[in-house]
């Protein structure tokens, strides 16, 4: 089944294996109760001069379907939590992360890149509108933040979603698997250029991103 | 404070009705024609909300082309009939706002709280009639003042329904200025009417029951129509301390939510989905409480677990306080936050799941009658599981950082609000039109209407589980900017022209309703053989409802009884060693 | 019968619908900022008698250090980029050929009194093509219409960035026209796109009809003009403004000069 984009970041195959368990237990339950809705409408249907059972309720009855969906709910809690974790802990970002940040305004996003020196903040650093460059296979860490009003920083292939604050600023990370051209989206409703404010994500070989970082700088 | 028996003197008077046409049917304090008077209102907001989504399934399935009839907008919003990206956030945002405050929640609580209340309790009125006169009239004014905001220089709302800021406080920002002032005053007004609203039906349940109707007896159309209220009472006050900190923020230089001088933009969220979250559970439990009274008619069964029932309302509404944060989970809110949410979040899955079982659980061993109220309470069923089903992946909050904004979260909110509470609002006005108008709605062309509407209604909604997984985000004015959304433009031109058609199947609706007005079937007194206390009154009932105060003497659901050989036995009817109550009660002065 | 307080309850309602009615109607103000007429504002228009005008011309001189133009990536924008067989380059200090600044708005400032001028009913007209603004920097007169046309057929927003007038922000997502007009007097409103954030234009409104922008000779002319002492203003966006004052008599032509650059003051 492929409604879903490709995978293409370290951890994109755990979010999608948080998706196909629910859906496999939410799918039993949807054609369980569905199933059963339509076999009761038929079975049950009116019938001249007869009653139905007359019965007010059944305490195990209950008690199970109590019990059952408490169990299963927080089982599915707790097995997405680790991922999350992971994923949104600035504590549990990865150390050997190359860092870059982004500012988001409306309506475009500027990246700016360490420069040959691989740190923020010294005089090589330079940025470009509208265009995230990485190598594959490296950990990067973007700090994202606004000037005007709240956007979303979301790469669909790398299944990272992060809402950037004006006021704020928010780490996200990521590390690449494969080479290519992907879109990275605003998404939260920022104004009339909302539905257009993208930016093309180059994953490079990690000897294609030397050089052009090195070109850049 | 009125008792009930003083009152019951009073309503002695009933059929001395000698009220002006005004007084009946305007400026009425009379319960029953305040809850008709919201009926046709928000029949029209439902209307509305409606309009402006054919609009933007229009946009989203053919960008940039000019709609037809397009030249009656203004320049400004959509100049030779192509929409502009700014009026298609309005878009978005005015339908939200229609759809929820001026049509799903007043046609829930204005009409069905209103009108039902005093009748099932066995009540002449609320217990304070004027005070509810006066929730209508401010709820219109509140409608007209949010449809003024179109017409206003920079248009209506452009910020979401969610109105977050800095988008919404800034006019630079959105390029809304006295559009988004409107909507907050429109909405402080609504705030107002519902506050009235809950004060009214509080003071009334935990008042104004006839004898024996103990709390236990109530139907669980009113025991959530209750719970609803004191929800509304405690979580509505916030949002309108919270849109004046936005209006002030907008006009007098204020930065609650502007990050100039220490101001919050999260501030604005946390606050609003305070009330938000409770408020989703207000446009859904009068919808599982009436749905609950219709199905145990339906089936001629008592409504499986009752007292499960009752618990379950209270555990969604109770758990409804501490889930917010489900809405912020990437917001950039504390990530430690997003795992105390997540928990409480999949928690507020049990108690509905409880419900879904009951209701299998009444079905279950029946004799169903399939009237149009149970077609579409049993719809309700069955969409609203779906709905809540794909609540559980927004749950995850892992998985939610793929699916937050996109089109799944869409998908989620139209089953739970359309398929849930939309159908269920469809299958009380077909069960108690009767009631209301003294006439019976056209019982073929309301099969028709169900009918068309479920298969559309999946026709549109469900392929947005589909695109929402593609990572579609939402109130994207064409999506065919991107790349990765282009495979899905069939899909959306398919869902616009699924839109069009449910649009379309809802006149059979509307002629059935307003063609009965006149022309249906003269209702009997209990045309549905339903126990609630409003089928022993005439169809309308008058003014006053109830000659005698009733006595009632056992629960709601006592269908199928082997105590009577019909399949139904109404609360107020006395068997052999049943013991009144109440004491002797003499009609007159 | 009606009691006291449902005679008081109605008269209360009534009152209260009437108010809120009219709040309603008179509450729908004008939808937009759409543009004026080309008409005279009513006042005496101004009657140049031609057998007396005279002119001012002169140049704008560039001095200083070239200023290294830019090219601009616009990759992301392949509708537009496409347009461009060599890169478009940046476009705030345009030095021509012939050591000129190109691109400085020139005005008379002081000097023409108590003359009125009828607002032109031919429109200006901005167009985006490529990407850019064309005319980078342009003048119009109070209330005369400015027609924005969309040639790339892709999302360009127009946002005005005045602080005298009344500032706007539309959007035009196909190819499309829609017109706009200020209505006080200002000299350098940046014009953006938000979408694209290399493009930049600047609008200058003045009331009367005696402005230029320099070319690609950087010359400018201003005639017919009523004998007398002016005041002749010249901007640019990166290098501000400078004045100069200049007597004309009957059938005369004046040279002035302005000088921008690094090396001037």
């Amino acid at each position: 089944m492929n409604w879903l984009p490709p995978a293409l970041s370290t951890y994109a195959a755990d979010i999608d294996r948080i998706f196909y368990v629910i859906l496999v237990i939410t799918g039993i339950i949807f054609v369980a109760v569905e199933v059963t809705l339509i076999v009761f409408m038929i079975k049950y249907r009116g019938r001249e001069g007869r009653k139905a059972y007359y019965i007010e309720g059944n305490t195990k009855a209950e008690v199970i379907w109590t019990v059952t969906p408490a169990i299963i709910v927080l089982a599915l809690a707790f097995a997405s939590q680790d991922v999350w974790s992971r994923l949104k802990n600035p504590d549990r970002f990865p150390s050997d992360a190359l860092t870059f940040s982004v500012e988001a305004k409306q309506f475009e996003w500027n990246f700016t890149y360490p420069g040959i020196d691989g740190v923020l903040g010294n005089g090589d650093d330079f940025t470009i509108r509208n265009q995230l460059h990485l190598p594959v296979g490296q950990p990067v860490v973007v700090h994202t933040s606004s000037i005007d009003v709240i956007h979303s920083f979301f790469i669909p292939v790398f299944r990272i979603k992060q809402d950037i604050v004006p006021g704020m600023v928010i780490p996200v990370w990521f590390e690449a698997t494969e080479t290519g051209e992907f879109e990275l989206a605003c998404a939260e409703l920022c104004g009339l250029g909302h539905y257009r404010m993208r930016a093309r994500v180059f994953v490079h070989s990690q000897e294609d991103f030397a050089s052009w970082m090195a070109e850049q700088s | 404070m009125a008792t009930v028996e003083a009152v019951a003197g009073q309503m002695a008077h009933a059929h001395h009705d000698d009220r002006s046409f005004l007084r009946r049917y305007i400026f009425s304090t009379d319960h029953k024609m305040i809850g008709i008077q919201f009926l046709f209102a928000c029949l029209f907001f439902l209307l509305v909300g409606g309009l402006l989504a054919m609009l933007i399934r229009w946009q989203v399935a053919f960008p940039g082309k000019p709609l037809p009839f397009g030249g009656i907008f203004p320049e400004t919003m959509a100049p030779n009939g192509i929409i502009l990206p700014e009026f298609y956030n309005a878009l978005v945002t005015m339908h939200g706002t229609f759809m929820i405050f001026f049509a799903i929640m007043p046609l829930l609580v204005g009409v069905y709280a209103n009108y039902l209340i005093p009748l099932k309790l066995g009540a002449p009125d609320m217990a304070f009639p004027r005070l509810n006169m006066m929730s209508f009239w401010l709820f219109v004014s509140s409608g007209i003042i949010m449809l003024a905001s179109f017409f206003v220089e920079g248009g209506p709302s452009a910020a979401g329904w969610t109105v977050y800021a800095p988008l919404s406080a800034v006019p630079e920002y959105s390029g809304v200025s006295a559009g988004q002032q409107l909507w907050i005053v429109s909405i402080v007004f609504f705030a107002a009417s519902s506050l009235l609203g809950s004060v009214n039906y509080i003071t009334t349940v935990i008042n104004m029951r006839a004898p024996g109707m103990t709390l236990f007896r109530m139907p669980l159309s009113i025991w959530s129509l209750f719970i609803t209220a004191i929800l509304a009472l405690l979580a509505v006050p916030i949002l309108a301390g919270a849109l004046v900190m936005l209006l002030f923020d907008q006009t007098i230089g204020t930065t609650f939510f502007l990050p100039e001088h220490g101001g919050q933009p999260l501030l604005w969220q946390h606050l609003f989905w305070f009330f938000g979250h409770p408020e989703v559970y207000i446009l859904i439990l009068p919808a599982m409480g009436m749905v609950s009274d219709i199905i145990a008619n339906g089936s001629r069964k008592p409504i499986f677990g009752y007292h499960s029932m009752v618990f379950a309302i209270a555990g969604i509404a109770f758990l409804g306080w501490i889930v917010w944060g489900h809405h912020m989970f990437q917001s950039g809110m504390n990530p430690l936050l997003g795992t105390s949410f997540m928990v409480s979040t999949m928690a507020i899955a049990v108690p509905t799941a409880i419900k879904v079982c009951n209701w299998l659980a009444t079905m279950w061993r029946g004799n169903i009658q399939f009237h149009t109220p149970m077609l579409n309470a049993t719809a309700f069923v069955a969409m609203f599981t779906v709905g809540g089903l794909s609540g559980i992946f927004m749950a995850s909050n892992s998985l939610d950082i793929f699916i937050h904004d996109t089109y799944f979260i869409v998908a989620h909110i139209h089953y739970v609000l359309f398929g849930g509470s939309l159908f269920a609002i469809f299958a009380a006005i077909y069960f108690w039109y009767p009631k209301m108008f003294g006439r019976m709605m056209n019982e073929t062309w309301g099969k028709v209407h169900f009918a068309l509407t479920f298969v559309f209604y999946n026709l549109v909604f469900f392929p947005m589980h589909i695109i929402g997984i593609g990572g579609h985000m939402r109130r994207i004015y064409d999506p065919t900017q991107y790349t990765f959304m282009q495979p899905m433009q069939p899909m959306n031109r398919f869902i616009t022209i699924s839109a069009f058609l449910l649009f379309v199947s809802q006149i059979p609706f509307v002629i059935n309703f307003f063609w009965s007005l006149f022309k249906g079937k003269k209702a009997e007194i209990n045309p549905w053989r339903d126990n609630g206390l409003e089928w022993t009154v005439p169809s309308p009932p008058a003014h006053g409802n109830f000659e005698i105060t009733p006595t009632v003497y056992r629960g709601p659901y006592e269908f199928s009884s082997p105590e009577v050989d019909e399949d139904f036995l109404p609360q107020t009817t006395p068997l052999n060693g049943d013991r009144r109550t109440a004491p002797e009660q003499v009609p007159g002065d | 019968m009606l009691s006291f307080w449902d005679r008081r309850a109605e008269f209360v309602s009534l009152t209260l619908m009437a108010f809120i009615a009219a709040c309603g109607g008179g509450g729908g103000g004008a939808s937009g900022d759409s543009a004026s007429g080309g008409s005279a504002e009513g006042t005496m228009a101004a009657v140049v008698d031609e057998s007396t005008a005279a002119t001012i011309t002169g140049a704008v001189a560039f001095s200083g250090a070239p200023v290294e133009a830019k090219a601009i990536d616009m990759s992301e924008e392949s509708v537009c980029a496409d347009k461009y067989s060599m890169p478009p380059m940046t476009q705030r200090v345009v030095v021509n050929d012939n050591g000129t600044l190109r691109n400085v708005f020139i005005y008379v400032k002081e000097g023409l009194g108590d003359l009125t001028f009828p607002t032109p009913s031919e429109p200006v007209v901005l167009d985006q093509d490529g990407c850019r603004y064309h005319p980078h920097v342009f003048g119009v007169q109070v209330g005369q219409d400015i027609t924005i046309k969309n040639s790339d057929g892709v999302l360009h927003n127009i946002n005005s960035k005045p602080s005298e007038n009344r500032g706007f922000n539309i959007s035009q997502p196909v190819v499309m026209e829609t017109t706009r007009s200020f209505r006080t007097p200002e000299i350098g409103i940046p014009l953006e796109c938000d979408v694209h954030g290399w493009m930049q234009a600047y609008v200058s409104v003045v009331e009367h009809p005696y402005f230029a922008v320099t070319g690609e000779d950087g010359s400018f002319s201003l005639t017919p003009l009523p004998p007398g002492t002016y005041v002749i203003e010249a901007w640019h966006d990166v290098y501000g403004t400078a004045t100069q004052e200049v007597t004309v008599g009957e059938n005369e032509e004046a040279e002035i000069a302005f000088t921008f650059g690094d090396a001037a003051a």
